[in-house]
């Protein structure tokens, strides 16, 4: 039969086609990981090498002179980013809770959600330069806690956003039965809808601090830097980021061993969060 | 239509001068947005019986349930017209003045499918109970304990209260959510379908379960089974196109019906 033929001859041009396609998807995944592995591999060989006891307990030394550390930076990172969180994370969570449970019906509130979505992908060094021009320049000089508001206007979309959607995943018929049994509408939200999605709430809070901890444009207005170690957080701080751009700039050797020291110890900090982030998801599906 | 309306009328005049009504629904109309879902309905919820609604699918049935504890509230659009009268006190169910709390706390609902909270067993029973703002927490679990008990779930979690109820298989969460309502000691207990996403057996002990519930609580329930009705209720109203056809014991209901739509639905020729 002649329609025999023409079906095998479909089948092959079919299989054809898939295997094109899945060599050329292959091969551009490929091309992606290189890079990523290549970078990741960089980091960790010249980080290590230049990794010391002195990097976290020292602060910098004059160049030239040896044991010199970047405990200002990490301080001054740790500082700047929990202050960003303590601003950030209650902002982005309520926000969240006001779009998934007050506003869905309400049009205002899916235009001001669209700006929030915009907002996750906004340019970093405009929020920065925007604080700049609110909270340094009035005062006349840099300040730790300008850099961690730069940093909590940077997180609090990324978390209202997954708050937000991790709340629409509730469902609706676990609000109602929390209703019929009288509870008003604050209680049905504390002890059901939050109880109901906190992992995932979680797991939101964590990708926000994991966003704005590698983040340098908006402390490059803000923060700024500190050679010295400093605890006011009125006064300028330095963070591992602005350091590191600082160093890898400089022209001493010893500044750029620092310098990949301070990126491995950044990118591991950002991978552990990550890690758990993803463990944290994992018993929120398996529940 | 105007007879029919009379006798109607007639009907209910005198159901409602019998004592033991619960419930007096009186030219109830709802709205949803422009459309006009339950028509002027009229009737009487005895109590401590089981009164069953039927009909087809999109006849207004579950829409008339979530009007008793005003479910409609929680969504944007809607307009109740008329009264719907709860007994003893005689409050207009559906008054602009009345919180939909308090009803909701005397007027306990089970819905469609099984809803337990993301909470141990023992903690969704007693959430009505902390609602109501009981502390104690031997009453608490004195509470809960009967509430399981009567819901015939007690020997299968008595081992496990701590345990998540998602662990509970779909029969039981159903009966959980059964202890859930009744442990606030409502005074009506609404069901809506509560069958419909449980197996044979499963729907048994729950038809069994609403039976043995009467004795504590007056009931409505939502069926779109007309065996289940025929098995559980005391009363039957039948509905069409978001009007009541037709209301009357089950018995006479299901074996002298007497509108003719009535006959055609309840013998399954169309539906």
């Amino acid at each position: 039969m002649g329609s025999e033929e023409y079906i095998s001859r479909v089948i092959l041009k079919r299989k054809i086609v898939n295997i094109l396609m899945l060599g050329l998807s292959s091969l551009t995944a490929l091309y992606g990981m290189i890079w990523l592995f290549w970078i990741l591999a960089d980091v960790i060989i010249e980080g290590l090498s230049f990794l010391s006891i002195n990097l976290f307990i020292n602060d910098p030394t004059p160049p030239g002179i040896e044991g010199g550390g970047l405990r200002h930076a990490f301080v001054g990172h740790f500082i700047i980013t929990f202050m960003a969180t303590l601003m950030g994370v209650p902002v982005g969570i309520g926000t969240g809770i006001f779009f998934a449970e007050y506003g869905r019906h309400s049009r205002l509130i899916k235009s001001l959600r669209s700006i929030t979505d915009i907002l996750v992908s906004f340019p970093s060094i405009v929020i920065g330069t925007f604080v700049y021009a609110f909270m340094v320049k009035p005062v006349g000089h840099f300040s730790g806690i300008s850099g961690s508001v730069a940093l909590a206007l940077l997180m609090i979309p990324v978390i209202a956003i997954t708050t937000d959607e991790i709340l629409k995943l509730v469902p609706n018929s676990l609000r109602e039965a929390g209703y019929a049994l009288g509870a008003r509408r604050w209680q049905v939200i504390k002890d059901i809808s939050l109880s109901a999605a906190k992992r995932g709430i979680l797991t939101g809070v964590i990708l926000g601090i994991a966003r704005v901890s590698g983040e340098t444009a908006p402390l490059l207005f803000t923060a700024f830097n500190n050679n010295f170690l400093t605890f006011d957080p009125t006064q300028p701080m330095a963070s591992l980021t602005v350091t590191i751009f600082q160093y890898a700039m400089g022209p001493y050797e010893e500044w750029h061993g620092q310098a990949w020291a301070a990126s491995l110890v950044l990118t591991m900090g950002a991978l552990l969060f990550f890690i758990s982030a993803k463990i944290i998801i994992h018993g929120f599906r398996r529940k | 239509m105007a007879l029919k309306n009379f006798i109607k009328k007639k009907e209910t005049e005198t159901l409602a001068e019998n004592k033991g009504v619960k419930i007096s629904v009186r030219n109830l109309n709802f709205y949803y947005g422009t459309n006009h879902v339950l028509k002027d309905i009229s009737m009487d919820i005895h109590e401590k019986k089981i009164t069953a609604i039927i009909g087809p699918s999109g006849c207004g049935k579950t829409t008339l349930l979530r009007c008793f504890n005003r479910m409609h509230d929680l969504y944007p659009g809607n307009r109740y017209e008329g009264e719907i009268i709860l007994y003893p006190d005689g409050i207009n169910i559906i008054g602009k003045n009345i919180d939909p709390i308090r009803i909701r706390m005397r007027i306990g609902m089970v819905f469609q499918k099984p809803n337990p909270f993301p909470k141990s067993i023992f903690e969704n029973v007693a959430y009505g109970l902390k609602l109501k703002g009981i502390k104690d927490k031997e009453v608490i679990y004195e509470k809960v304990k009967d509430a399981l008990e009567a819901s015939a779930l007690w020997d299968e979690v008595k081992d496990r209260l701590n345990d998540n109820a998602y662990s509970l298989s779909g029969g039981q969460q159903q009966r959980l959510c059964i202890a859930r309502a009744i442990a606030p000691e409502p005074e009506v207990l609404l069901f809506d379908e509560p069958t419909s996403a449980l197996d044979p057996i499963s729907t048994a002990k729950i038809e069994e379960l609403v039976v043995e519930l009467k004795k504590r609580v007056t009931i409505i329930i939502v069926t779109h089974n007309m065996q289940q009705a025929a098995r559980v209720s005391d009363y039957t109203s039948f509905m069409y196109m978001g009007e009541l056809i037709e209301f009357g014991s089950t018995e006479k209901i299901f074996t002298k019906p007497e509108n003719k739509l009535t006959e055609d639905y309840i013998t399954g020729r169309f539906g």
